[in-house]
């Protein structure tokens, strides 16, 4: 029976059907729903780790040890994965292994736009990129099978299009699975000494060129001779887009990007007279293309930047101007925002008005530089906080006193914040480190992490005390406050700010979102209109459910308006109660 | 349904009001009657207050999941002001459906800037279908302010030529037994309103 999947479901679908039974990943826009549906299956061992290399290195080790394993994660998670991920090449795979790459254009949730097809030309891995749902659960398990028949890792690239749209899909049934791990000896293939890789090395140049003679037979390299005037050469989402707006083209669609069938691209070219290489992002295919010596069409028309639609390619091979003549009638944005009751929004107050730096990190507390709150001045990327703080602080030395702090949540912290907090701790920083606690990975969608207690399969097991790791790490102040209190958290901070050394404060307090935590929503709030005198004030906490109405001045009195709070979105966190100077709020 | 070429529908709504859950049974829906059908969503960050958006794309084969700019003829508004933000995207016969609700962004709760006015006769001003339903209302009445979106999806099916037990079927499969009753007379309420 066909079902509407997305992308993500369908590559979840598709790991299952291939046999595969073992899975690790970090949780990441556009990647995290793979993981979430594959940990369903019935048998399967699914794991959260701490962050991508680990995640890699998990798979690694399952491949050694004759699994068919997968690493799921979003594009700059391989940034974080790419050291094992260039050897791993060399060492080949054993059992199986697929890389899975949730690429961003448009970077809808993400620090960067990086196009992730480079990687398979950099590692030397071959990759394949699917254009819908069906394409993924297929492209999955054709993945699993050239990573068994080559003994090579293989990439698996989706891009947010991708990942996100839904299309009909027709499932399968799964191969049954194999148990064939056992433990083998081969140090010539697993030790990456130099004498080892020099020999392996040779090994891969031979692995490309016969991925090379397969990608010329290679099905999923489709050719569609239509009009012989004019073709496009494309791969994944971007296909569906020019099929839109130009069936009657010739097509040459590739489902290998790397590494290409060279006579398969001649052969086209052969039998159509004007090309054009339809990509988003880089000149990815282009480049090579051309290199073949082939003349093509790319970036002289279309976009480096952003993901395509249908629109943007016809607009581009027709040399139309974009303008669409539509009414227009001025609307205010509606950026994301902290939710009402969250307890990052104090927190930000807070660090606002104590007039300090904040390197920030990658989490939903990002949003906090926005207006009002603007309560952070840099993002990079997953733990630059610590490192960026202490490298500040270092730097300004005595101007840099008491100005800098570094924020990070506590997955984020995990992830990769704990070995520059070490750094912090041996090199006799003087910045404070801010881990904002809220029990849980909230910007994905509440995944599991080795602070709460639970595994991705819902089992208990350890929980990390994130206290003693700090002082392990060689932190002598460590504070704990509840982000609720203001009044506490400003002066905890002001303290630590004032000390010499590192300082680390844990700001505690469970999403408001995260169902299993205890701190369900409070009685929602409400404003005594006599008493408001219409300060705005409570408006600095940039929270939804407060909002400012204008009214009519009345004789002997200054106020413009009064504050109302929107009970039906109000949790009742109590913010607004303190910082009201004149009890308005109860 | 007839017309076998590529139709596109977009929904557009804040985080939290269930627009992503009505265009999935729309798809269904669609499914059902044989067609095919793509539909792209944007979220990640949508959970925390911002825009949400779905392209629903349906016909006898389809390709992009995104429509072009100028190419839809339905959109569908879960939030008035949002409407105006992809106007952009309408053919210029398109049929506009609008719900009554008004959620302030933070310019607008802040006082900095003014919710739209008029956004309504602006809309009758330059579109020959538009209406305006209080689908938060009906959702209400229904039994759980919760289905407005589901009211919504009752207002679009008077437009899609899908008979109503696909309908009703579909809705039974998408929400537990004890919801599926006011989800039902949730979708009722929609079409005849």
């Amino acid at each position: 029976m066909k079902i509407l999947m997305s992308g993500n479901e369908a590559i979840a679908r598709g790991i299952y059907e291939a046999g595969v039974r073992f899975a690790a990943a970090y949780p990441g826009t556009p990647s995290t729903e793979i993981m979430e549906e594959f940990s369903k299956y019935e048998g399967v061992y699914a794991e959260w780790s701490p962050n991508e290399k680990v995640a890699l290195e998990v798979a690694i080790g399952a491949a050694l040890a004759g699994e068919k394993a997968v690493a799921v994660m979003k594009h700059v998670g391989v940034n974080v994965a790419a050291d094992p991920l260039f050897t791993v090449s060399y060492t080949g795979t054993n059992g199986a292994l697929v890389i899975i790459t949730a690429d961003d254009p448009s970077l809808h949730s993400s620090q960067n736009e990086q196009d992730n097809r480079n990687y398979a030309k950099f590692a030397k891995i071959p990759m394949l990129e699917p254009a819908d749902a069906q394409e993924a659960k297929k492209f999955t398990k054709l993945a699993f099978e050239i990573s068994e028949k080559f003994d090579t890792p293989v990439f698996l690239r989706t891009t947010t299009r991708v990942s996100h749209s839904k299309s009909v899909v027709l499932p399968e049934d799964p191969l049954p699975y194999q148990d064939k791990t056992n433990i083998t000896y081969n140090a010539a293939k697993y030790v990456m000494v130099p004498a080892n890789a020099r020999m392996r090395r040779i090994e891969v140049e031979k692995r490309m060129q016969n991925l090379k003679i397969f990608a010329e037979s290679f099905n999923e390299n489709k050719m569609e001779i239509n009009n012989p005037e004019a073709g496009i050469i494309t791969a994944g989402m971007p296909y569906n887009y020019a099929k839109d707006v130009f069936p009657d083209y010739s097509y040459l669609k590739l489902g290998m990007v790397y590494p290409l069938p060279e006579k398969l691209i001649r052969d086209f070219a052969a039998k159509v007279k004007n090309i054009y290489v339809v990509e988003e992002l880089d000149p990815f295919l282009e480049e090579q293309i051309k290199a073949m010596g082939i003349k093509v069409i790319g970036k002289e028309i279309f976009p480096y930047t952003n993901e395509f639609d249908p629109g943007i390619i016809e607009n581009a091979i027709n040399k139309q101007e974009k303008t669409v003549n539509t009414p227009a009638k001025s609307v205010p944005p509606r950026p994301p925002n902290l939710c009402p009751g969250c307890p990052h929004r104090g927190l930000f107050y807070t660090l606002n008005k104590l007039k300090v730096f904040v390197t920030g990190d990658i989490g939903c507390y990002t949003l906090s530089f926005l207006k009002p709150l603007e309560g952070l001045h840099s993002t990079i990327c997953m733990g630059a906080s610590i490192g960026m703080a202490h490298g500040m602080s270092k730097a300004l030395k005595e101007k840099g006193k008491g100005k800098i702090v570094g924020v990070i949540g506590d997955s984020t912290f995990i992830h990769s914040g704990i070995t520059p907090l070490l750094n912090m701790a041996y090199n006799k920083s003087n910045a404070v480190i801010i881990i904002c606690d809220n029990s849980t990975t909230a910007m994905t969608g509440m995944q599991e992490h080795p602070a709460t207690g639970y595994t991705l399969l819902g089992e208990e097991t350890i929980k990390l005390d994130l206290k003693i790791l700090v002082s392990a790490l060689g932190i002598k102040n460590i504070r704990v406050v509840d982000p609720y209190d203001f009044k506490t958290t400003r002066a905890v901070i002001k303290e630590e700010l004032a000390k010499d050394g590192p300082s680390v404060v844990i700001s505690q307090r469970p999403c408001i979102l995260f169902k299993r935590a205890k701190s369900q929503p409070q009685k929602p709030l409400q404003v005594d209109p006599e008493k408001c005198t219409g300060c705005k004030v409570c408006l600095g906490l940039g929270c939804s459910p407060i909002s400012w109405k204008k009214m009519e001045k009345k004789e002997n009195s200054k106020r413009e308006g009064i504050s109302l709070i929107d009970e039906s979105l109000c949790n009742g966190c109590g913010l607004c109660l303190q910082v009201c100077k004149f009890g308005a709020i109860k | 349904m007839s017309n076998i070429e590529t139709k596109s529908i977009l929904l557009a709504g804040v985080g939290g009001q269930g627009t992503l859950r009505a265009s999935d049974i729309m798809c269904l829906a669609m499914m059902e009657t044989g067609l095919d059908v793509k539909k792209s969503e944007v979220h990640g960050m949508a959970q925390r207050g911002g825009c949400v958006t779905s392209h629903v794309r349906y016909g006898k084969k389809v390709y992009s999941p995104l429509a072009k700019l100028g190419s839809i003829n339905l959109l569908v508004a879960f939030e008035k002001m949002e409407t105006l933000r992809y106007l952009n995207y309408l053919t210029k016969n398109a049929t506009i459906i609008v719900n009554a609700d008004e959620i302030y962004p933070p310019a607008v709760s802040s006082g900095a800037m003014p919710y739209p006015e008029d956004v309504i006769s602006f809309l009758k001003s330059n579109y020959n279908q538009v209406k305006e339903i209080d689908a938060t209302a009906l959702a209400k009445k229904s039994g759980n302010v919760k289905a407005a979106n589901i009211v919504l999806l009752g207002a679009i099916s008077n437009l899609m030529d899908i008979p109503p037990s696909i309908w009703e079927g579909v809705i039974k499969k998408a929400f537990p037994e004890k919801l599926v009753k006011v989800n039902l007379t949730a979708f009722q309420k929609g079409r005849d309103a």
